[in-house]
């Protein structure tokens, strides 16, 4: 299918839902993806499924400060300049591209980069919401290699790395991106149409843009929290849904460490009721607590939303005295084996608690 | 002894005070020319109480005539658009978010020239400044007379920003130049939308200032004159000439400042009705608690720092009816013919006003003229009324405890009942004309926000350079240097990155100059 230049307004909605507080403000890549359109058409998206055993696919998008990206957006030069020295390191050319985060910005950074090389993109990402590091993906934990791996930035200096595991490859490249200006063009986990289809989180680019398109249309008529809820029920992954709380932010807690924006913010029910609900966040929300009963961890989704419009609203963002409802979603099954919970589970982000997906959680 | 004014697309409200005392006020209607309109509520309040226009020490000025404008493409101009940032940013071109008229209107020329500052000011590329100087005679030969100049990471270092300024000068003497740096904070298209609209008011405000200086002139008034701007300081009327973009969001904030300051509440929420809308924000520190959405202004994204204000359909105009017995209140209005076609005033049409009226609380009009309402009707239409209001303040609270509520502006009127959810309903003197007090007791701040590396200037020292800025800044917008404190200290470090980026905003506020001790102390 060809996506329209409309649609990615929904995109942008859906993507900042499944970024779970997480994954940067849409709002630029939008706009990337508007202006590379405008100029070259109109990418096709595929299927993961349809691409041939032995495609060269390139993963695609941004890493580093989302802040920094609304001061020095992609240029575009950047983007191709990526997919150039992937293909020479590779010795072939790309057959597709595919997102590697499908929350936040980097759900928009691909459509850009494929409307530019006319290459097609694949429906997939590799964990069907946001994470903040290089090696928190599917690609990842069912074997394919993080290098080698290219970076470029907005004045055009690339970097092609190699290095012998994902985290090691992450810690260089973070360091790197700094010098260049805390946020780069990166492809990375180049592999086979194969190696895809076993590995990612297949039809999230679809999935973002249809949450899009429900908020939007119950904006006009109905409830969009409701809307999206019984929406959500609907999709192969996000289908166990629950609306966990309805709150006032009371409290926002927030530090750096490590580089990451970690902290809890805590609301209080509008029913009247003295429950609470806590919410951990680590860029991303990972754990919702209400009355210190846990109702949702990662690695399924815990989204915050304006209880009227059902806008997300970033971790970044979360301030005193919002309105909010807090949804809790399952994850793709993918991302709940055993092998991929070493890296998504509450105990990889340091919390003692096992992970229980949200289904079997009581109300 | 001072003037607070606030020009709203309905009234012109005067105040004078004399310290803390709120001697005189008038509220009078707007005029065409906005100028006339505040002679006129000057020089009744000065009539009024008696004093000299010799003792006046400052006017402040609160408008939200250029919102109107831009809201009603009214006098805009064509924007000549100099972006100094590439090759980066070549993936977002100006305007591109821009609603259609707008962008037909405005975007007379773009220049994207090669340069600008990387995070931690150090240059990404030289300045192209045989690019700036062609388009400086491009922008001669097309005839525009308003430039925005925006460079990337400008807020940390906005040396290319003024060098072209310097070009445009040599090359372009006619043309009035806005730089981002000097009105918007980090976020590129953010700072060179505000730019753009900044420079498209460039003609009106040179209007709207020169009128101001006649008519003040000619009321023998001496004394400098103020305007106030989004976060409820005051910048002097030289330099709002040169940045009307920032008095945007003036209204509420001076609404609400002045609600604190009649109430000597602090901590509360205000509901300032008027004729047409209320409008409820919150109190903390005697400032509006801040919005964390970006600001869409006539369809714009900017990201002034604006109030967080909830506006409801409710005011004095709003149309009342009866549905199947349950009653309507707006939000249609009136408006300003509330005075001409509400029925106690002659009219034919049933309005809040008139309900209040009937209900014998509110002495407006002629009341024979709605003794013909039955009492079901009036009890039913007064209770729709608290309804919105108490519903408004349920979404404003912060918590399930009762908060008090400060009720301003002329709608007032409509006001009798104890509202649930609060702790106190406080209607304080002068409260119709809180938007004029408000504008009055301002400080003029100065405000920096950029991006400092702790690990190469150390966190001391970046703090440091942050105040000063800040303080720079305030001198410059007509502050007193010694009356100067800080009033915000922020560092937000940034995600994703291992510590030692830090952003930093710093705001310093102080008396205008030759004021000292007469207004309120910050937050």
């Amino acid at each position: 299918m060809r996506l329209a230049r409309e649609d990615l307004l929904d995109i942008a909605t859906g993507a900042a839902f499944l970024g779970a507080g997480g994954g940067g403000d849409p709002y630029i890549g939008r706009l990337l993806a508007m202006h590379a359109i405008d100029q070259f058409g109109a990418p096709e998206i595929v299927s993961a499924d349809s691409l041939d055993d032995d495609a060269t696919v390139l993963p695609i998008g941004m890493l580093g400060v989302p802040t920094m990206l609304g001061e020095k957006a992609a240029c575009g030069d950047d983007v191709d300049l990526v997919i150039e020295r992937m293909e020479q390191r590779l010795g072939r050319k790309a057959d597709a591209l595919v997102g590697i985060e499908i929350g936040g910005i980097n759900s928009l950074v691909p459509i850009m980069a494929a409307a530019r090389s006319n290459l097609p993109l694949a429906d997939a990402d590799g964990m069907g919401r946001a994470f903040p590091e290089l090696q928190m993906v599917t690609f990842n934990v069912y074997g394919v290699s993080c290098t080698p791996l290219a970076i470029a930035d907005d004045h055009l200096c690339s970097l092609v790395v190699d290095a012998p595991d994902a985290k090691s490859a992450e810690e260089l490249v973070r360091g790197a991106s700094v010098q260049l200006g805390c946020s780069v063009v990166i492809s990375c986990y180049p592999m086979t149409g194969r190696d895809l289809k076993r590995s990612a989180v297949k039809s999230t680019l679809s999935l973002a843009r249809d949450i899009g398109r429900v908020i939007a249309k119950a904006r006009k008529a109905g409830d969009p929290v409701d809307a999206l809820a019984a929406h959500l029920r609907t999709t192969p992954y996000y289908s166990h849904c629950k609306i966990l709380f309805d709150g006032k932010v009371q409290d926002v807690l927030r530090e750096m460490r490590g580089g990451f924006n970690v902290g809890r913010c805590e609301l209080a029910a509008l029913d009247g009721s003295d429950a609470r609900m806590e919410i951990l966040f680590q860029n991303e929300h990972l754990i919702a607590r209400e009355n210190g009963r846990a109702k949702a961890m990662v690695p399924d989704l815990i989204c915050l939303v304006d209880r009227e419009t059902a806008q997300p609203v970033p971790a970044e963002s979360l301030k005193y005295g919002q309105r909010l409802k807090v949804l809790g979603t399952s994850a793709a099954p993918i991302m709940r084996t055993t092998e991929s919970l070493k890296l998504f589970s509450p105990q990889a982000f340091g919390f003692e608690e096992p992970f229980v997906p949200l289904e079997e959680m009581d109300d | 002894m001072r003037i607070g004014v606030d020009v709203g697309g309905t009234n012109t409200d005067a105040a004078l005070l004399d310290g803390r005392k709120v001697l005189a006020t008038r509220k009078t209607p707007t005029t065409e020319n906005i100028a006339d309109g505040v002679v006129g509520a000057v020089a009744a309040v000065l009539g009024e109480s008696g004093i000299e226009p010799a003792l006046l020490q400052a006017l402040m000025i609160g408008t939200t005539h250029f919102t109107n404008a831009f809201l009603e493409r009214r006098g805009l101009l064509p924007v000549a658009i100099l972006r100094i940032a590439l090759p980066s940013s070549r993936g977002v071109p100006p305007l591109i978010d821009w609603p259609e008229d707008l962008r037909q209107a405005m975007g007379a020329a773009h220049y994207l020239i090669r340069g600008g500052y990387r995070f931690d000011g150090r240059p990404a590329d030289a300045l192209d400044e045989r690019a700036v100087r062609d388009a400086a005679r491009d922008i001669r030969a097309k005839g525009l007379k308003s430039a925005a100049v925006t460079g990337l990471f400008s807020p940390v270092n906005p040396e290319m920003e003024l060098r072209a300024e310097e070009i445009l000068r040599a090359e372009a003497p006619e043309v009035r130049v806005t730089l981002s740096s000097k009105i918007g904070r980090m976020g590129l298209l953010e700072r060179e939308n505000a730019a753009v609209m900044n420079a498209s008011l460039a003609d009106l405000s040179r209007k709207v200032a020169q009128s101001f200086r006649a008519a003040f002139r000619k009321l023998d008034i001496r004394a400098p004159f103020f305007i106030s701007q989004n976060d409820g300081t005051l910048m002097s009327a030289d330099f709002a000439e040169r940045h009307p973009v920032l008095t945007f969001a003036s209204g509420p904030t001076n609404s609400m400042r002045g609600a604190a300051y009649l109430s000597n509440l602090k901590n509360a929420l205000v509901a300032d009705i008027g004729g047409t809308t209320t409008d409820i924000g919150a109190l903390l520190n005697g400032f509006p608690r801040e919005s964390a959405l970006a600001a869409g202004i006539g369809g714009v994204r900017t990201n002034f720092r604006m109030p967080d204000v909830l506006c409801l359909g409710l005011g004095g105009g709003s149309l009342a009816s009866l549905d199947n017995g349950a009653p309507r209140i707006g939000p249609r209005s009136l408006g300003y013919r509330l005075t001409e076609q509400g029925l106690v005033f002659g009219g034919q049409t049933l309005t809040a006003t008139d309900l209040a009226v009937a209900a014998g609380y509110a002495d407006l009009g002629d009341r024979s003229l709605v003794r013909h309402l039955p009492a079901r009707t009036i009890d039913r239409g007064i209770a729709a009324i608290h309804r919105i209001i108490a519903e408004g303040v349920d979404r404003m609270k912060t918590g399930a405890a009762p908060v008090p509520l400060v009720l301003v502006g002329g709608g007032i009127i409509l006001m009798r009942d104890a509202i649930p959810g609060t702790s106190q309903v406080a209607l304080p003197e002068h409260a119709a004309v809180a938007n004029a007090v408000g504008a009055s007791i301002a400080q003029i701040s100065g405000e920096t926000d950029r991006v400092f590396a702790y690990d190469s200037e150390g966190r001391e020292a970046a703090l440091a350079t942050a105040e000063r800025e800040a303080r720079e800044r305030a001198l410059e917008a007509g502050a007193e240097g010694a009356s100067l404190e800080v009033v915000e200290r922020e560092e937000l470090p940034l995600d994703y990155m291992p510590g030692s980026a830090v952003r930093i905003r710093v705001k310093v506020a102080g008396n205008p100059r030759g004021m000292d001790g007469l207004t309120e102390g910050g937050p």
